[in-house]
């Protein structure tokens, strides 16, 4: 049996369906994203597991108790907020002995308690200063601190990173693994950076329009997108609809390779843009570069085709293979291809 | 600045001669040795504010109108604190009326509003009593009160309350210990402004008072109406001397052009 | 915010009860009482009649007060509008250290009784007063000027109480002011009156109307300085209520007058207040 239950959970205001049909089990020790644009529903969730948002269907059990109308000062559940949320009038100290107190734990215990976590998030310098005299990164660790510090059974994190700059950011999402692979805390969290969930995630569930598109592993989801919503949210694809036979797919009257047996009806045809290499002998399709990208670490070409627009990325490894404005030919293996069966993305 | 014409510059120091002339002549009046108001005059003395300690009338009713000032701001607190909450926190049917009720007495002229308590006091048996002085301006401040809290309120981030509750706070805790704690500076000001302005008010107070319960600035408008000397003078210096300091404080916690802001 | 639908009404609850009871409900009786009939032997008495508004209607008496209180809050609000908007935007213009002191000096005498400064007033204009003392050994006047008991002397006396809120009002929609308009209209070639005349009075222009409203409701409706510097000849609204309830005991009148003056009041300023919200909505988001 699971650790945390979410069943059947939803959430409408009036005639707005903010979630449906949410349904989740999670592991000991699992630390799972909910990812998705906003307004999916993903925050919605989360606090409904927190007990801020009662649900107006559904059930959440937690250790194999109903917890679903419980008061969220009953949870017992770690929040770490987007804004942290900190007591603007307690110094770092004060704010990570708030919940300690909360739970009548003795004046001497609590103050070791305190210096445990602060030491947990390397901050125990800073135990008397107030949030305001600490810089972004810092006031993180703090809610932080905060929230693990009564060992709560499920750490709850809303954007946690959505108030840092990006450098910080990278750093503060390894430090997040670490601290949490550490001390093996249950951990939801909420984000719209799919980067960031497949970082940090053992597993990501994607929402759009509050419903849940595909749970599973980063690398597993990244590789078999159920759809043109997944495949597009999750890194770079290219998507063309066509038409599945028994020996293939048809898009725009071409036949294009795929893992038999194929689908048959209307489908959608995805193959990643870092799967596609140029060929000069017996290319699928070819076309005109119309564009040409720097990345960094790749370079990306948009080729304008027969089939529509098609992004490659190869790289940067020598000189780059095309210029714009080249006719180059592409070619790709069919067991790179996902073919999904179209209208299946909701 | 530089290229501020010599004009604008003049009108300036006119301007403060303007607001400052009546109070420094107040003050220097105070000063003189003379049985009567004259200005300039020969020779200065203390002897005006000696006689304040023989004028026991004003004694006695300085003290009532400190009091009234301390139990009127401090009762229109503990009404308006919870009001100002409901009002910046929540939207429910009803707000605005509710909103418009409680700053009402601004709107009111003091002479209408002193008026009406008179005709209700003497319905109820109260008039003239400290009961009905004390819910006159009660009523009269709490709009200031409001307006200050309900401003401190405003910027208050919610999800501090949520943290709060999520690490095991009732209730009662996250207003104690978090929301309250934001508020005090609002309500700090308020309370002052409530208490200054209950300790300043006259017109309605005319009406509400009786021989046995009248204030300071009561008092003093019925003097006036009667004789000036310089004993009023002397009492009016002191009255200064006092605003001046909860002037600098308010000045310096909360600025005074936002506590005043819209006073009518 | 909180789940309880009750919550705000239990938290408002005790100050609307408060309002009701002294504010409300005092309205209300007193508007009854200004339909009671009166008479000098009996008192109030019983019944419903509207011969006090009739009578304030008809009788000149009234009809030179309530010109004169008109008369009166439009001279102070022109006053006030003449001098507490150079003064704001002089203010405006100081440096900063400057600029805290003066604004005490404008808007600290707001919490200094109205009664101690009014008393200055008399001191300073009385007909052996300061100024006049001044005007005749400088030689200007040969006689005193009649400043205490005249409509000058109130103008003077409400213009000093109530132009701080003129400053206040005209200073507010300056702060909102981005200088880089005026910056902008002098990179298009404009002088520094042509900038003042059309990019910074066009922005003000809503402060200087509410801080008007705000200082002739405000003179409409003023007791103690009018009363002491006006004295009993040169009656106002709220000095004749006054002695109609203080002096001649004729309740049901003073009532009357009190509501008309109310009503007044709160045409002015709701009603004009709705205008310039109206009016300006669009231009000043």
């Amino acid at each position: 049996m699971a650790f945390l239950e979410l069943h059947d959970l939803g959430k409408t205001y009036g005639d707005h369906v903010a979630v449906e049909n949410f349904t989740l089990s999670i592991d000991k020790g699992e630390f799972v994203c909910l990812l998705g644009p906003s307004g999916c529903g993903k925050s919605t969730t989360l606090q409904m597991v927190a007990g801020f948002v009662s649900p107006t269907a559904g059930r959440i059990v937690l250790d194999g108790q109903d917890i679903t109308n419980v008061q969220p000062n009953r949870r017992g559940l770690g929040v770490v907020f987007q804004s942290y949320a900190l007591f603007p009038h307690m110094t770092v100290a004060d704010n990570v002995a708030f919940g300690l107190q909360m739970r009548k734990v003795p004046k001497a215990e609590c103050q070791a308690k305190v210096e445990e976590a602060l030491a947990l998030v390397q901050l125990s310098a800073l135990a008397r200063r107030y949030p305001k005299e600490l810089s972004g990164g810092q006031r993180q660790r703090v809610a932080l601190a905060r929230a693990i510090v009564v060992k709560p059974p499920v750490l709850l994190l809303d954007e946690p990173m959505g108030a840092l700059d990006a450098l910080l950011r990278d750093e503060m999402q390894i430090e997040l693994r670490e601290l949490q692979k550490r001390i093996g805390i249950t951990t939801i969290m909420v984000t719209h950076d799919q980067a960031e969930a497949m970082t940090l995630a053992n597993r990501v569930v994607l929402m759009s329009n509050g419903r849940v598109q595909q749970i599973g592993a980063p690398f597993e989801m990244y590789e078999q997108p159920q759809g043109r919503f997944v495949s597009t949210f999750l890194g770079r694809a290219n998507v063309f609809s066509g038409i599945g036979t028994s020996d293939g797919v048809t898009v725009s009257g071409r036949n294009l390779p795929s893992v038999a047996p194929g689908l048959e009806g209307a489908v959608d045809y995805i193959v990643r843009p870092e799967k596609l290499t140029f060929t000069n002998q017996d290319p699928l399709v070819g076309g005109t570069v119309k564009a040409r990208v720097f990345l960094g670490h790749r370079w990306l070409y948009q080729v304008d085709t027969a089939i529509g627009m098609v992004e490659l990325t190869e790289a940067n490894l020598d000189l780059p293979s095309a210029c714009e404005g080249d006719h180059v030919g592409l070619t790709w293996s069919a067991d790179h291809v996902r073919v999904t069966a179209q209208g299946k993305a909701k | 600045m530089s290229h501020t014409p010599l004009i604008l510059r003049l009108f300036h120091w006119l301007f403060m001669v303007f607001m400052l002339a009546p109070l420094v002549v107040v003050v220097l009046v105070s000063f003189t040795d003379k049985g009567y108001i004259a200005f300039p005059f020969d020779g200065a003395s203390l002897r005006w504010y000696s006689a304040i300690w023989n004028a026991t009338g004003f004694i006695d009713s300085f003290w009532l109108s400190l009091g009234l000032g301390i139990v009127s701001a401090t009762a229109a607190v503990m009404f308006a604190v919870p009001a100002a909450m409901a009002i910046a926190w929540h939207r429910f049917a009803g707000r605005e009326a509710v909103l418009g009720l409680l700053m009402s007495p601004l709107m009111i002229p003091a002479i209408v509003f002193g008026i009406a308590l008179l005709r209700l006091f003497t319905h109820l048996g109260l008039s003239g009593s400290l009961w009905g002085l004390g819910a006159a301006h009660t009523v009269m401040v709490l709009p200031f009160v409001m307006r200050l809290v309900i401003a401190a309120a405003t910027g208050y981030d919610h999800t501090l309350s949520q943290a709060a509750t999520s690490l095991g706070a009732s209730g009662w805790t996250v207003f104690r210990r978090i929301e309250l704690p934001h508020l005090v500076p609002g309500i700090a000001g308020g309370w002052l402004i409530a208490f200054i302005t209950s300790f300043d008010e006259v017109t309605m107070s005319l009406f509400v008072s009786s021989p046995g319960t009248t204030t300071l600035p009561v008092r003093m408008y019925n003097y006036i109406a009667n004789t000036i000397d310089p004993l009023l003078a002397s009492i009016s210096s002191l009255l200064i001397l006092v605003t001046l300091v909860l002037m600098i404080i308010l000045d310096r916690a909360f600025g005074l052009d936002r506590i005043l802001g819209g006073k009518a | 915010m909180k789940g309880q639908a009750a919550l705000p009404y239990w938290l408002a609850g005790p100050g609307v009860l408060l309002a009701l009871a002294f504010v409300a409900i005092p309205l209300v009786l007193t508007f009854g009482l200004s339909f009671s009939p009166f008479s000098d032997q009996t008192g109030i008495g019983e019944g419903f009649t509207l011969s006090n508004y009739g009578q304030i209607v008809s009788d000149d008496y009234f009809h030179e007060i309530f010109l004169r209180t008109i008369g009166l809050a439009a001279a102070v609000t022109v006053v006030s509008l003449l001098i507490g908007v150079p003064e704001a935007y002089v203010l405006s213009r100081l440096k900063p250290t400057m600029r805290a002191i003066s604004l005490v000096i404008v808007l600290g005498p707001l919490l200094i009784s109205v009664i101690v400064r009014t008393l200055g007033w008399t001191i300073l204009l009385g007909n052996d007063g300061v100024i006049n003392n001044a005007l005749m050994a400088i030689g200007i006047i040969s006689q005193p000027l009649r400043l205490m008991y005249s409509f000058t002397g109130m103008v003077i006396g409400l213009v000093h109480v109530l132009v701080p809120f003129m400053v206040l009002s005209v200073w507010t929609s300056l702060q909102k002011l981005d200088p880089a308009t005026e910056q902008a209209a002098a990179s298009l070639g404009a002088g520094s009156s042509t900038i003042l005349w059309r990019i910074v009075l066009p922005q003000v222009l809503p402060g200087m109307l509410s801080g008007g409203l705000i200082v002739f409701a405000m003179s409409a409706s003023a007791f103690a300085t009018p009363a002491i510097i006006g004295g009993r000849r040169l009656k106002i609204v709220p000095t004749a209520i006054y002695d109609e309830f203080l002096s001649y005991l004729n309740w049901p009148l003073g009532a009357a007058l009190a509501f008309i003056l109310l009503v007044f009041v709160l045409a002015v300023s709701l009603g004009a207040n709705r205008y310039i919200e109206r009016r300006f909505r669009q231009v000043f988001q």
